[in-house]
């Protein structure tokens, strides 16, 4: 599982390493920040709308989110080329399976089918992050975090993409009550989830070149998907 | 880290939870032991996608297999079904280190099974970064009849201490207990209480 991070102390000499072929990758990392959080009866998916490459910004109205279905939303991020692809795929997957079935796909079945999905390009991987965030079949909150090759599991919180290494211990530290004495374990009000969300992307914004502009974050509840859009530091 | 382990009582499983991206600590919740089906465990060590998928597919072989032979199949036969899986993707970088393990006619049966196509059979394992640690602790503390008490406190600490010194293992230590009636999970317990 390769964590993409560049650090420069600065431009090397010219010709430093003497002459060097280069080679055409496949793969470009487009950034991007996604987070979700699962509660008693509502599930948060935000994510950034930054499109990079290398140092420029592409787009400043990019999301990462894409709705799969009335109760399931998917948090993808990475390489771009990739994203669209397997969003596609997964739209004509839900699709065949609502033809067949007369049925939504659940979200622990979407979740195990894009296990399957990523793995099968296990020689030639989906460079992707992905969470899917929404309601179980009983209408508790859930969130499933997969890594590029479909390794999958099922959590209360994840952060995923450029960004998930600052803002993961924070959801540790807030939600999950790690590292704290003499404290209960409480379930999340939504209201004080969303409220964290915003603080916490604002944080990420600052630090992380690859995140910024604007945040979106779905809420998913027994009602349906409930959009809000927040600016950020356009830096 | 994971280990297994046979003894007078059945098999005992105990592996950690931490999955790490390079340095960076990924996951303190994995799931490492994966439920083939009632009678039938697998471990996770190595690459977290090839174990899961591949012992999967191990779980719908072994379903046919009972299907087609009106028997359960037996611990040798699974691990042989993966070891051959695994085989025709030899070189092409799968990582997978398994023990299978499981209750059959001829008793308890602990399989390691890798992605270099090695098959083994024994009493004891451990497998992962932090095996030496395990073996050191379990190597110190075994006895084939001991209780099952002390055999769950063997299992729980000799992760521990491979916890406390591999820097790639942590989180909680979730330990199983193959019986002749099927496996059942024992505890979870967090390294921080140990």
């Amino acid at each position: 599982m390769a964590q993409p991070g560049i650090h420069m102390q600065g431009p090397e000499p010219y010709g430093a390493h003497g002459p060097r072929q280069q080679y055409f990758s496949p793969y470009s990392w487009n950034g991007g920040t996604v987070l979700a959080i699962a509660g008693e009866d509502y599930a948060v998916l935000a994510c950034d709308a930054r499109l990079s490459e290398y140092f420029s910004i592409l787009s400043r109205d990019s999301p990462k989110r894409y709705k799969l279905t009335d109760m399931t939303v998917l948090g993808c991020c990475g390489f771009h080329g990739d994203v669209l692809t397997l969003t596609k795929m997964l739209d004509a997957r839900l699709k065949n399976y609502k033809h067949e079935h007369n049925k939504t796909m659940s979200c622990k079945s979407i979740a195990a089918m894009l296990s399957t999905v990523l793995y099968y390009r296990r020689f030639f991987p989906y460079y992707t992050y992905n969470i899917l965030a929404g309601l179980d079949e009983e209408g508790k909150g859930c969130v499933y975090s997969f890594d590029p090759i479909g390794s999958y599991e099922r959590e209360v919180y994840r952060a995923g993409g450029s960004a998930s290494a600052l803002l993961q211990p924070l959801l540790d530290n807030q939600i999950g009550m790690k590292n704290m004495q003499g404290v209960q374990r409480l379930p999340v009000p939504k209201e004080k989830a969303v409220a964290l969300v915003k603080d916490v992307f604002i944080s990420a914004a600052e630090r992380d070149i690859y995140t910024g502009d604007q945040i979106i974050i779905n809420v998913i509840t027994k009602d349906g998907i409930h959009e809000e859009q927040f600016p950020l530091r356009r830096d | 880290t994971t280990l297994a382990f046979k003894w007078q009582h059945g098999v005992i499983v105990a592996v950690d939870s931490r999955a790490t991206a390079g340095s960076y600590i990924a996951s303190q919740t994995v799931k490492k032991v994966i439920e083939i089906n009632p009678y039938l465990l697998g471990t996770m060590a190595g690459g977290a996608a090839d174990c899961s998928f591949w012992e999967r597919v191990l779980a719908e072989q072994c379903r046919i297999y009972e299907l087609r032979n009106k028997e359960r199949i037996s611990v040798a036969a699974a691990s042989k079904l993966l070891a051959n899986i695994v085989y025709n993707y030899k070189g092409m970088g799968l990582s997978m280190g398994t023990m299978i393990v499981g209750w059959d006619k001829r008793g308890p049966g602990l399989y390691y099974v890798d992605s270099d196509g090695t098959r083994l059979s024994n009493n004891m394992f451990s497998v992962g970064s932090g095996s030496t640690y395990a073996y050191g602790v379990l190597d110190s503390g075994y006895k084939w009849d001991m209780s099952v008490e002390e055999a769950y406190e063997l299992g729980k600490r000799s992760i521990y201490h491979a916890t406390h010194r591999d820097a790639y293992s942590g989180g909680v230590v979730n330990l199983y207990h193959m019986k002749e009636t099927g496996w059942i999970k024992v505890s979870q317990t967090d390294v921080m209480d140990l």
